[in-house]
């Protein structure tokens, strides 16, 4: 067996026991890990495969998270089911911003700012949508009677976990064949140089939708996931642009295009805003404010010292096979 | 009988005329060469032929069909595959990546698409060098590694821009030597844009003469160089006294 | 009535328009030259307009004259910030530009968190209540001022820009840094001078927004999407599209608050940034693609 399956056997042994070992803290961290992973490795498909920088992911979080919580609190359909419409919508939502973008020539850094417009278009639009609770927030009911309820997604810290775990998982296997596949490799060609991708043949619009497509669908689910896991959503907070910074960070800091990176990036940027957390609370200083400070500070030391992210550096030093992205 | 047709092929940019009403014929099986001074409008015609740029008036046949209006990929698709004059390789891939990504404009099948990539790569002296990531390559293997990408897509016929353009003598004499095998042994059909003589000299069978975007001889090679009209394109009128 | 109610709000969408305009038109040179998108612009106006508050309350300075030292201030800090980092991510990929700066950005929301915490400040100005009245229609006095301002500081980097050796200079550098550098052009002072005239743009603007908004930290991300919506509309890296884009962006907000709600107002200017995009990509003043 290579070196690295057996480092990617045991490390996924010791996550599916470690809960064995957590408190209900820990267990939260661990889920912020796994969501940060899982919906990197969403966006990832898009810039990472595709070169396409979206800076708006929070849209699909928050359709997709709306979807499934009004579908569920006004006529009670499972988020198992509701979750095809959550994407479905998702979808659409990628289309529109997809074809808007490739139709007219929309690239680069222009593309980016589309689809943050898009993010807050729909962020002031839920915010005054009183279906969804509008600025108040829309809450999913909690009750003792649907607390064991898995095809609900009602469940304990411990459910959350493994729901969370199996999601990251599952984005790592689906990017590990696409990126395998024919369209991965037309994607990476796009990504390179789309005059170039088209003279041999490639649809490179073709190509970009479907990556939006995919994209919008995985990260539907990181919505439906965080609405049945918070119980609550504002608009303002889910469509925030910062979550959407949040969702591209993980995969930047770890390493675009790899398939390890996003979890790596998670795995460096979640405990890491973790421990300032209690860094600045040990130290007793209250102020607000501090921990992002250092936050930020530790995004311009990451990016300045490790630009291609930490994962290919970490992987040539292992001499695994993902240092070439 | 002809695989290429371009009838009044005309493209202005902002009033200057880039090609202006031209017109050829490429035979299946032919190697054709189109020539003419820097500015000639022959990178624009490439770009027309292979749906680049859209063009203002003509028309375009490839294979018995119009195929001015098809997008790139569409045209690549139909058999027409070209290079860059200026070389546009996929830089953070290595050459095999990016020569098995043209093998699977016609396979889906991704192993076999990386195992058909050899005989391009081994047709232009890239095989050894396949692990290696595109942007460190030298530019004479670039223009290679464009050639091999090309001619991995299975195009009936290949549009190469000045690929024998920053090659050393002995480089210019494998590249024709390779261009020659592909054209005699698969009838694999070739138009090149080409300011190295040599090479037209050896491979042409005919040559197209541009000068201001328009079309001023055509025939065999050794016809056209003594053409008084193209001496003087290349060295302007005064030389001729 | 209704009709002198709509002029005045239309003015005044016009009026802050332009200090908006202002502030972008520091985003659209920054970009033009330097290629690089400032995604703290809008964290540097806040900053601003913190900065001329505190010169209000502690130093007694009018907004209107602190700009010009607040400008200053901010040229400096544009031009360190670019000698000193951002030259260094100039031929890096967008993405990794972005996370620089949006770490920056982060950095510079929370220390003005830490200092001056969430709540919103205000400046007390004598004049604050003057009016001018046009017939029935009431335009703010500080409002004219503020717009006055902005033409005056924008009017001053077109001739510098236009004019002055080093402007030409900039602009030679945005047209081809190659060729620039090739004619002995020295390209990285030029970038570190046009971020520093970029973030002086954002300085007097923000010195000029503290006498018609409040600063709080919040204000900043919006102020940064702000910038972007008014320079694409108005064409990235052109210079009057800016103050064009930031006119049209105020009088569509403007209108949106009065006709449909106040909270409604941005989503009025992202949908007619999306509408600029799809009928003019390059923005109503920006150069063809190619």
């Amino acid at each position: 067996m290579k070196k690295a399956e057996v480092v990617a056997i045991v490390a996924l042994l010791a996550l599916l026991v470690a809960p064995l070992a957590m408190d209900r803290y820990l267990l939260s961290v661990f889920v912020l890990v796994f969501w940060a992973a899982y919906a990197g490795q969403a966006w990832n498909v898009m810039m990472g495969f595709a070169g396409l920088l979206s800076l708006g992911h929070s849209l699909y979080v928050g359709l997709g998270a709306y979807a499934a919580a009004a579908l569920f609190v006004h006529f009670g359909i499972s988020p198992l089911l509701g979750l095809f419409p959550a994407m479905a919508l998702c979808m659409i939502a990628g289309v529109v911003v997809g074809w808007l973008g490739f139709r007219f020539r929309i690239e680069g850094v222009y593309f980016a700012l589309l689809t943050i417009a898009f993010a807050e278009v729909a962020r002031i639009g839920f915010d005054h949508l009183t279906w969804t609770g509008a600025a108040g927030g829309f809450f999913l009911p909690v009750s003792r009677e649907t607390a064991g309820q898995w095809w609900n997604l009602r469940g304990g810290p411990l459910f959350f976990y493994y729901l969370s775990l199996g999601m990251a998982l599952a984005a790592l296997g689906i990017c590990w064949a696409l990126r395998r596949s024919r369209l991965g490799h037309q994607w990476l060609a796009t990504r390179e140089d789309a005059e170039a991708a088209r003279a041999i043949g490639i649809n490179v619009t073709r190509a970009r939708i479907v990556a939006v497509l995919i994209s919008a669908a995985m990260t539907s689910l990181a919505g439906v996931f965080y609405a049945f896991y918070y119980n609550n959503l504002f608009a303002a907070q889910i469509f925030d642009m910062s979550r959407s910074i949040d969702i591209v960070l993980a995969p930047i800091v770890g390493g675009i295009g790899t398939l390890f990176g996003p979890i790596i990036g998670a795995l460096i940027l979640i405990p890491l805003g973790e421990l300032l957390t209690e860094a600045t609370r040990a130290l007793g200083i209250n102020a607000p404010g501090v921990k992002a400070i250092f936050y930020g500070l530790g995004l311009m030391v990451i990016i300045a010292l490790a630009p291609g992210g930490v994962w290919p550096a970490i992987a040539r030093r292992l001499g695994i096979g993902e240092g070439r992205r | 009988m002809s695989l290429l047709r371009l009838d009044g092929v005309s493209k202005r940019f902002r009033g200057l005329v880039a090609v202006d009403n031209v017109s050829l014929t490429v035979e299946a099986g032919t190697v054709f060469a189109i020539i003419g001074p820097n500015g000639a409008g022959k990178t624009t015609l490439f770009s027309l032929i292979a749906g680049a740029l859209s063009l203002d008036t003509g028309a375009i046949a490839f294979d018995g069909a119009r195929i001015n209006g098809l997008r790139p990929d569409q045209i690549c698709m139909r058999g027409l595959a070209r290079t860059f004059q200026i070389v546009r390789p996929f830089p953070a891939l290595s050459v095999h990546e990016n020569v098995a990504i043209g093998v699977m404009a016609r396979e889906s099948n991704v192993a076999l698409a990386f195992a058909r990539a050899e005989e391009s790569l081994r047709a232009f002296d890239l095989w050894d060098k396949r692990e290696q990531r595109a942007s460190a390559l030298t530019l004479p293997d670039r223009k290679r590694l464009e050639m091999a990408r090309a001619l991995a897509t299975r195009p009936k016929m290949l549009l190469l821009d000045e690929t024998m353009a920053g090659l050393r003598p002995p480089e210019v004499d494998r590249v024709v030597e390779t261009l020659r095998a592909l054209n005699r042994d698969t009838g694999l059909t070739i138009v090149m844009i080409e300011h190295v003589m040599r090479a037209v000299t050896s491979l042409a069978d005919r040559v197209h003469v541009l000068n201001h975007g328009a079309t001023i001889a055509e025939g065999p090679p050794k016809q056209v160089m003594r053409d008084p009209k193209v001496i003087a394109s290349y060295l302007g009128a005064e030389a001729l006294g | 009535m209704t009709l002198a109610l709509t002029i005045e709000v239309l003015i005044q969408g016009l009026l802050n328009g332009l200090v908006y305009g202002l502030m972008a038109l520091g985003l659209s040179v920054i970009f033009g030259v330097v290629r690089v998108v400032n995604f703290a612009h809008g964290e540097f106006a806040v900053l601003a307009m913190y900065t001329a508050f505190m010169a209000a309350t502690y130093l007694h300075l009018d907004p209107f004259i602190a700009l010009a030292p607040i400008a200053a201030l901010f040229f400096v800090i544009g031009y360190v910030l670019q000698k000193t980092i951002v030259a260094k991510f100039i031929d890096r990929p967008d993405h990794q530009q972005f996370i620089l700066l949006i770490g920056l950005a982060i950095v510079i929301v929370n220390v003005m968190l830490l200092v001056s915490g969430p709540d919103a400040r205000h400046v007390n100005l004598s004049y604050a209540y003057d009016a001018y009245f046009l017939g029935p229609v009431l335009v703010d006095k500080t409002r004219v001022l503020a717009a006055g301002g902005a033409l005056t500081v924008a009017a001053a980097l077109f001739a510098f820009f236009r004019f002055s050796m080093t402007g030409v200079a900039i602009r030679a550098c945005a047209d081809n840094p190659t060729g620039a550098a090739v004619v002995g052009l020295d390209v990285r002072r030029l970038y570190a001078l046009t971020f520093g005239l970029g973030l002086a743009c954002c300085g007097a603007a923000g010195a000029l927004l503290v006498t018609i908004a409040d600063p709080t930290p919040t204000l900043a991300p919006a102020f940064t999407l702000l910038a972007f919506t008014i320079v694409i509309i108005g064409g990235l890296g052109s210079m009057p599209g800016a103050l064009l884009g930031g006119v049209v962006i105020g009088v569509a907000e403007a209108l949106a608050s009065l006709v449909v709600a106040p909270s409604m107002k941005s989503m009025v200017s992202f949908g007619l940034l999306v509408v600029i995009l799809v009928l003019r990509p390059r923005g109503l003043m920006g150069r063809s693609a190619s």
